[in-house]
């Protein structure tokens, strides 16, 4: 029998390693696919919650979040044309400009 | 029967999201985010939401993943990898699995609970989810609804100003 432990279970392990990979990875394209797989844990455990209790709720904001991820995807992936137009690459190191 | 399909399925989402994070080309990372959205998708049909696995396979696997490999290959990152050294693994790991440990003990110690709505899987199966989802999105949920087609919009506009060579 499934219970809703293991899905939630599962999206935490999801969740965690996307945190892993945007911690670790230098390249801001990876960086962002990382970004999308931590989205992909909170909506696992959104629809999985939604389910349990019956309520329609949840899977509704599982729309709002995918619809903010292709807005995201649009422009973030905008932003790292424009940087690689700049500096010839997109390893984060390279984007230290704003740092103080 | 079920049970068995569920942890194939998260041994399979498992690894793949192992592999997005490991991968030294980013293309593989990608076909490997794709087997994660699949993979997904399939845990959202066992969930009683085929809608939601049909928009997930579209939205994700169609639409942004393809947006993200056009992009990686419009860059020619294959070539550009080689650069060596990273952050701090140790660091990052032991954060990841504090994160995974503390979330693993919260959803143990607790029982979701909550007033429980009428969707159940009868219903579900019964009136169909794209009608019970348009219902809420519709009534509801239409203020959000509008505010997320005026997003789509700035992000459409934004995405062509940002790219623009002279704008």
């Amino acid at each position: 029998m499934i219970t809703i432990n293991h899905y939630l279970v599962l999206s935490a392990i999801l969740f965690s390693l996307g945190t892993f990979g945007v911690l670790t990875r230098k390249n801001a394209i990876v960086i962002f696919m990382c970004i999308e797989l931590m989205l992909n844990a909170v909506n696992l455990s959104f629809i999985s919650l939604s389910s349990y209790l019956g309520n329609m709720d949840g899977q509704i904001f599982v729309f709002f979040v995918m619809t903010v991820a292709a807005a995201e995807a649009a422009v973030g992936l905008a932003l790292m044309i424009a940087f690689f137009r700049n500096r010839e690459s997109i390893a984060v190191d390279d984007f230290s400009l704003l740092k103080w | 029967m079920e049970i068995f399909y569920f942890y194939l399925l998260a041994v399979v989402v498992i690894i793949s999201g192992f592999l997005v994070v490991t991968c030294k080309s980013p293309v593989n990372s990608a076909i490997a985010l794709m087997m994660t959205f699949v993979c997904l998708a399939n845990f959202y049909v066992m969930l009683h939401a085929p809608f939601m696995a049909a928009i997930q396979i579209m939205v994700y696997a169609g639409a942004i993943l393809m947006l993200i490999i056009f992009t990686i290959m419009l860059l020619n990152l294959g070539t550009a990898v080689a650069r060596k050294g990273s952050h701090s693994v140790v660091w990052a790991t032991v954060l990841a699995f504090l994160i995974a440990l503390q979330s693993y003990f919260v959803i143990n110690r607790g029982r979701p609970s909550g007033t429980t709505g009428e969707i159940t899987a009868d219903l579900v199966a019964k009136v169909g989810h794209t009608e019970l989802i348009a219902r809420s999105l519709f009534t509801d949920f239409l203020l959000p609804f509008e505010i997320a087609s005026i997003l789509l919009l700035v992000a459409i506009v934004g995405a062509v100003v940002l790219v623009k060579k002279d704008v």
